[in-house]
């Protein structure tokens, strides 16, 4: 008897079959990682076993924990079960809390929402498990609010949230994927902790396969709603028997193989920048206070070079970007692009601005939906002086919209017509179009399933021989950053705290934050060794 | 908290001064002697100039500008050119009419809104939601003097549960207020209530599809206690500011109607002032209105504070 056994459950909305004929089990103690790209069903999964699934939801098959049918029971028992014997951390910390309410109350309610004890214990329990989830007395009483909490304390808010009554089984759905590498660690950490001394069975899904390898007991891989694979997570490593499942692991762990960089020659140079924000007073007439985002930050990028630039969420990364586009002024040094200041006097410099383009990170944002890709990707035009009309413009939407590799009668249609990977494609083809002499790509694949990141970095690569391009890649995902880059930055609070060549970087890092940054990365196993060392557990 | 409600306060202070200013000389540039008005157009030169200088128009405008300000912070507010009265007083008597009508208006406005806005929104979609959507779309759309007529042909003429219009005063005891004030309060709140109740549920159905309310029902709540524990705070939010506007507007908006039910109130002052030109009445009478108005936001604006945390922790 498992602790949890969905067998055959199907799911369609409105019609759509969302999920078909999906098995699994959970035993107690273990940890399930649920996988695959977006759309496979793997959140619906998760939410159909705490039966919070929207109202059109129509289900077949089972869902049991231990003995009970969970589908066939009517919802005053289901709240009973859930937050009591079912645990659920989501995947954004951020919203996830109440903001009105504070950490204390939250987490207390799952306890008296179950009548699980008298009140003064209650709150006793509440401090306990904050305290056993990293959230310490002394700097974060009960009576702390959640805005005042960083996105990792609010997620173990959530886990404790979650872990309260001890419930049997936890479901934790892509619990890591709005936070930072280290915090990732950190949770990832605590979530193993928890179901070893909870015994508690853990239902994790993830799209990340590297942390799927470090943290499951058995993987299920899913694709469109249907279970493809599923094993003890060391032997499906490496008897990988479906093709999907092979194509997954080896698009996650992709490299590409860049044209040698040309000799140095300046071609961005950013001296001793610096950039404050004014903080809100605090007191009327007082002087405002400064963050200073950006601290003396220096480094070149050559000719046909590509630099990336990693660091976690806050250290400025998006601060450099808006100021080498000249978007935002500094207050201390100069950025030039080929002994060009980009921004002269108030505003951007024109002459300079045409010859960068950037691209960002959500395909569905950063395109005007009512505009046709052929207008959309010529908007860089309004940049020239003399932008080219009649059949030269129509041949440069057709040259560019081929580099990308889409067709040059895609030029017609609306964006909506177009996946998440194409989108990106056409971002792409409406950064190279005037033929820019620095592309900023600011986690331009950081939103995509792995296997279409795969191909966009493979589409990079190619640019790079047919364009000789020079770009900027920004991005907080190290192995991304270590295939396609020729030399790195690291960032943090402002400060550029290591540069150089990406494989010295990566493979012997200088300073301590680089060091724990990469040793903090989850990182996929070497399959050849895997399997050459069988015992090896 | 308190730094809050001290920067509110201040921000009420500077607001009420630049109101008082800009009503003064905004009056001041409107056409029409008040003196030459109050004598007929055959008067003599001598005798408008007599009358000038009794009701201080004679003064530099920057003068009148201070005794008005400072007479009223004394709560001396001036005389009436027209009636000759103390202008205090005749406000005192009409507020004692207006403010028991909006305050009665607002309370039945939030007492209709209030339960159909929730309704509504835990029926999305569904015969409930449709039916009490269409019904706040008629109440927006059919003016209150239309309501107003139908109530009194309903309940004061054929009925005759009140009476038609006219009120008797506080003396004759504070029931036969309250009735002679029913249907005027009945025919202001509808309007009100409808545009409420869309707020209501269009902020419920908002709060319904955030990530803690899923959270909520995670932890074991049922969909009852997730909208009502975690759900309500949240969207009370835009309500208040919607509340808010409404008083105001029931306060000094309600002239039509105290016509059609004939009450002595604010707003019939304020047609009765600007038609004598009794600017005096009528300058007293706008800045009530917009202490009242700046009033009611502050009053707001520490609510806000009171239900989110985050307004609190931001100053």
């Amino acid at each position: 008897m498992s602790l949890l056994t969905i067998s055959d459950l199907s799911l369609s909305i409105h019609k759509i079959r969302i999920l078909s004929d999906v098995s699994l089990t959970v035993e107690p103690g273990e940890i399930v990682a649920v996988t695959g790209e977006s759309g496979s069903g793997k959140s619906m999964t998760a939410l159909a076993v705490m039966q919070l699934l929207p109202d059109r939801a129509r289900t077949t098959g089972s869902i049991r924990l231990n003995r009970t049918e969970l589908t066939a029971l009517p919802e005053p028992n289901l709240c009973a079960i859930r937050g009591s014997d079912i645990g659920m951390v989501f995947q954004e910390p951020m919203t996830a809390l109440n903001p009105v309410k504070t950490i204390g109350d939250q987490v207390i309610e799952t306890i008296l929402v179950h009548k699980a004890m008298p009140p003064a214990e209650a709150r006793a329990r509440a401090r306990d498990v904050l305290d056993r989830v990293g959230l310490p007395a002394d700097r974060f009483p009960l009576s702390r609010y959640p805005h005042e909490l960083s996105g990792g304390q609010r997620q173990r808010v959530v886990i404790a949230m979650a872990i309260a009554l001890r419930p049997k089984l936890l479901i934790a759905d892509e619990p890591t994927t709005a936070l930072d590498v280290t915090t990732q660690a950190q949770i990832l950490d605590l979530l193993k902790g928890l179901v070893a001394d909870y015994g508690m069975g853990l239902l994790m899904i993830t799209h990340d396969l590297a942390v799927v390898a470090e943290m499951a007991d058995r993987i299920v891989v899913m694709r469109n709603g249907v279970v493809v694979e599923t094993g003890q997570t060391r032997s499906l490593l490496t008897h990988m028997q479906h093709p999907y499942t092979r194509m997954l692991f080896e698009a996650s762990g992709h490299r590409v193989k860049l044209p040698p960089a040309p000799e140095p020659q300046a071609l961005l140079q950013v001296r001793n920048v610096s950039r404050d924000y004014r903080l809100p007073r605090t007191r009327l007439l007082a002087d405002p206070g400064r963050f200073r985002a950006l601290d003396d930050v220096s480094f070149t990028l050559n000719r046909g070079e590509r630099l990336g630039l990693v660091g976690e969420s806050g250290c400025g990364k998006s601060t450099l970007t808006r100021a080498i586009l000249g978007l935002d002024p500094v207050q201390e040094g100069q950025i030039l692009l080929d002994e060009t200041p980009v921004f002269s006097g108030h505003r951007a410099n024109s002459a300079v601005r045409r010859k960068m383009q950037v691209v960002f990170q959500d395909p569905f944002g950063s395109f005007n939906p009512r505009h046709r890709v052929e207008r959309l990707i010529t908007e860089p035009f309004f940049l020239l002086q003399s932008p080219p009309t009649g059949a030269e413009r129509q041949a440069a939407i057709a040259e560019s919209l081929v580099a990308v590799g889409l067709k040059p009668e895609d030029g017609g249609k609306y964006i909506h017509e177009f996946s998440g990977g194409q989108r990106q494609r056409i971002a792409i083809a409406r950064a190279l179009i005037i033929r820019p002499e620095l592309i900023v790509f600011d986690e331009a694949v950081s939103a995509l399933d792995v296997s279409v990141r795969a191909q966009i970095l493979d589409l990079l690569a190619d640019l790079c021989v047919a364009y000789n391009l020079s770009y900027l890649f920004i991005s907080h995902d190290l192995s991304v950053v270590r295939t396609v880059t020729d030399r790195v930055l690291v960032m943090k609070s402002g400060r550029i705290v290591e540069q150089g060549d990406t494989e010295t970087v990566f493979t012997a890092p200088r300073h301590p934050y680089t060091q724990s940054l990469i040793a903090a990365a989850p990182r996929l196993p070497d399959l050849e060794s895997l399997k050459r060392s069988p015992h090896h557990a | 908290m308190l730094r809050y409600a001290l920067k509110r306060l201040l921000s009420l202070l500077l607001s009420l001064a630049v109101a008082s200013l800009v009503i003064f000389f905004v009056i001041e540039v409107a056409p029409g002697d008040p003196a030459s008005f109050m004598l007929g157009i055959n008067a003599q030169p001598e005798t408008v100039a007599a009358l000038r200088s009794e009701l201080g128009l004679d003064v530099a405008k920057w003068q009148r500008y201070l005794d008005w300000t400072g007479g009223m912070l004394t709560g001396d507010f001036g005389t009436s050119y027209t009636y000759r009265t103390p202008v205090a007083e005749m406000i005192r008597d009409r507020l004692w009419v207006s403010l028991p009508l909006a305050l009665y208006a607002l309370t039945l406005s939030t007492a209709i809104a209030f339960p159909a806005g929730i309704y509504a929104a835990s029926r999305r979609g569904k015969p409930g939601d449709i039916a009490v959507m269409g019904a706040t779309q008629i109440g927006v759309a059919v003016p209150n003097f239309w309501f107003a007529m139908m109530l009194v042909l309903i309940f004061a003429v054929n009925l005759r549960w009140f009476s038609a219009g006219g009120f008797a005063g506080w003396d004759t005891g504070v029931w036969t207020g309250i009735r002679s004030l029913t249907l005027p309060a009945i025919s202001l709140a509808l309007p009100q209530a409808a545009i409420l109740a869309r707020v209501m549920r269009s902020s419920l159905l908002d709060i319904l599809g955030e990530d803690f309310m899923r959270t909520a029902r995670a932890k074991g709540l049922s969909r009852r206690q997730a909208l009502w524990r975690h759900g309500m705070r949240n969207a009370l939010i835009p309500v208040l500011t919607i509340i808010g506007l409404q008083f105001s507007f029931l306060l000094a908006g309600s002239i039509i109607i105290e016509q059609v039910f004939y009450l002595p109130g604010l707003g019939r002052l304020v047609f009765q002032s600007i038609s004598s030109r009794d600017l005096i009445v009528v300058e007293s009478v706008v800045m009530l209105l917009v202490f009242s108005v700046i009033l009611v936001n502050f009053l707001v604006d520490l609510a806000y504070a009171l239900v989110d945390p985050r307004l609190r922790a931001r100053t």
